[in-house]
């Protein structure tokens, strides 16, 4: 026992572990600025990779939609086009159909023990890599929907949208298989922002005697809105940026058509497919449509970052 | 008297049988094509699982009679994960801890988790261009252009956002009188991050990164142009120079070929993948669950 008390008494800190100490903080420094130089990394390869084809084109590339590389003439609108389409469709059907499976799984309808394994289960889905789930649109949605298709064509053949013969793949069912993944992420989101609403205000308003989906509309929805909004961006720009399933389902064509009944191109289907095999100029023309999907995602992400903050609930 | 009863036919009543009809059928849209998908992966692919299939290279397209078996893709899923893994786990946790225990909430914290979440909405095959026109076209891994360890730094650029955000969440929910009590009796604040706030969010942050390997090793975009894929067994350390399977590439690959057999390898592959996948979040939820109920008492 005095032995170990002198012990105490002596230990001072040597020089040695001051250094540790110092070098060990400077380390977690450097190491938690590399998501910075990464960041920054990406968007400076990017740019400057795609820099011969940005001199070559300028703003031009994003309006024209030739993809000849045999020509060497390169513009992406087709593949603009797709992407955008694709992801704002897509979400326009997610959304009612995520925030009603969320406001299901946050009322009473159905017993608790129901509704955590309906939730949960919503979870693990946006675990499925979206390889398998492209794997699965081409084998069993696409077959599926096929006859569907011919009598949205023979129906409402007149309507542009429907315009084409329907040929296998096709934006629509890319649209459909991106649903399926976007489903998860914005029901997820939804359920947790509406949970976070204080469950004095629910009880406010049943007290002054609006019925439930009164209270729904007029109560919860708006006060869990910043959530759900920031939910859908984040959605969106993981549509935009989606690969795998889409490249597998939506055909591959830079044709541009108005129909989503023909085969389309997203700009991450046609880096998918092109970047192995390209070389030239058509190598910088990828870089700059990359450059653009960037640029889209980034804007999506920051302007969804900015929501959260500035209007994260205060109560 | 009568209004104090519920009365059917009111406009509000009706209206809210309807508003709640709608929410359950919107919950059924959403939920059966899942049960669908997942079952489907499961009794389709499970039905091609044989012993062969793990030990068997795939054959190329083409003999349509017997496509083999994904071990090389299987052993390069391993490794390019692995290989993600050894980067990402301690660059995410050495800035996670910044974050948490340094940081004072300046100006370049708030910028480097602003980063963290930016860096989480790159789009994956981004990642994978980045790293072409890094490692790749400049051929600076030794002359090698694609190769399994290049895959493996364009996922570990997709773990590294999971990896810190879950190491800076873990570590701020360790209660400060810890890091108060620890630094009290003197010891130095490396032994105290080391020695006691670590290890008491050691749980959460495994799980974090645990799922965030997970998402990694179903990841398909970032490797098609890095990693590319390789039908051959891999045999030593010298084939992380070259060309790399993985159970994805295998996935995408054979999913677009016109032959029944490599289909169906896809689907055993697919199979392997989810059931994977499924089971390692089932099984950090179960724990993560656990973990909390322990807390509690």
């Amino acid at each position: 026992m005095e032995e170990k008390l002198t012990l105490f008494k002596n230990r001072k800190r040597f020089g040695i572990e001051k250094n540790i100490d110092i070098i060990f903080k400077n380390t977690a420094l450097v190491l938690s600025s590399f998501v910075a130089i990464i960041l920054l990394g990406i968007i400076l390869v990017v740019f400057f990779q795609s820099f011969d084809s940005f001199s070559r084109y300028g703003l031009k590339f994003l309006v024209t939609s030739e993809w000849n590389p045999v020509k060497d003439e390169y513009g992406a609108f087709t593949a603009i086009y797709g992407t955008l389409l694709t992801s704002f469709l897509s979400l326009l059907i997610t959304i009612p159909l995520g925030v009603g499976t969320a406001i299901f799984i946050t009322e009473d309808f159905v017993p608790k023990v129901f509704r955590e394994i309906i939730g949960s289960f919503v979870e693990l889905l946006a675990a499925i890599p979206s390889v398998v789930l492209g794997l699965w649109a081409i084998f069993v949605m696409e077959p599926f929907f096929r006859t569907f298709f011919v009598f949205l064509h023979n129906f409402f053949g007149w309507i542009p949208l429907f315009s084409t013969e329907p040929t296998g793949r096709n934006s629509l069912l890319a649209i459909l298989i991106l649903v399926v993944m976007l489903l998860p992420i914005v029901t997820s989101i939804a359920r947790d922002s509406l949970n976070q609403v204080p469950k004095k205000l629910r009880n406010a308003a049943y007290g002054i005697g609006a019925s439930r989906w009164k209270t729904i509309f007029s109560v919860i929805l708006p006060a869990a809105l910043s959530g759900i909004m920031a939910g859908v961006l984040l959605a969106l720009g993981r549509a935009m940026g989606e690969t795998m399933a889409v490249t597998m389902i939506i055909g591959n064509s830079n044709a541009f058509s108005w129909s989503l009944l023909s085969p389309g191109y997203t700009i991450s289907s046609m880096l998918a497919n092109q970047f192995g095999e390209a070389d030239g100029s058509q190598v910088s023309s990828l870089f700059y449509a990359a450059f653009v999907l960037m640029i889209l995602s980034l804007v999506v992400n920051i302007f969804a970052q900015w929501l959260v903050k500035k209007f994260s609930l205060k109560y | 008297m009568n209004s104090l009863y519920y009365q059917k036919r009111l406009s509000r009543n009706i209206g809210d049988k309807f508003f709640t009809s709608l929410s359950v059928i919107c919950a059924l849209i959403a939920i059966l094509p899942l049960i669908f998908l997942v079952t489907y992966i499961l009794i389709k692919g499970g039905s091609q699982i044989t012993p062969e299939l793990f030990t068997l290279e795939p054959n190329p397209p083409g003999d349509d009679l017997d496509a083999g078996g994904i071990n090389p893709a299987l052993i390069g899923t391993l490794i390019i994960t692995t290989i993600a893994s050894i980067i990402a786990i301690p660059v995410g946790v050495g800035g996670g801890i910044y974050l948490a225990e340094y940081s004072k909430g300046g100006a370049f914290s708030r910028f480097i988790r602003f980063g963290v979440n930016v860096l989480a909405g790159v789009p994956s095959i981004i990642a994978g261009v980045f790293i072409y026109a890094l490692i790749i076209s400049t051929k600076i891994l030794f002359g090698s252009m694609y190769s399994g360890l290049a895959g493996g730094m364009a996922l570990s650029i997709l773990m590294l956002p999971t990896v810190i955000k879950t190491t800076d969440e873990g570590l701020k929910l360790v209660p400060n009188e810890l890091r108060y009590a620890s630094l009290g009796v003197g010891a130095s604040m490396y032994t105290t991050i080391l020695k006691v706030t670590l290890p008491s969010a050691f749980r959460s942050i495994a799980t974090g990164v645990v799922l965030g390997i997970a998402r990694a090793a179903g990841e398909t975009a970032p490797l098609i142009f890095t990693a590319l894929f390789s039908y051959y067994y891999i045999t030593g350390l010298g084939d992380l120079f070259y060309e790399m399977g993985s159970l994805a590439v295998l996935i995408y690959n054979f999913a677009l070929e016109p032959y029944d057999a490599q289909n169906k390898l896809a689907w055993a592959a697919s199979f392997i993948l989810v059931l994977s996948i499924l089971s390692v979040n089932i099984f950090s939820r179960i724990l993560a669950a656990f973990t909390e109920k322990t807390k509690r008492v």
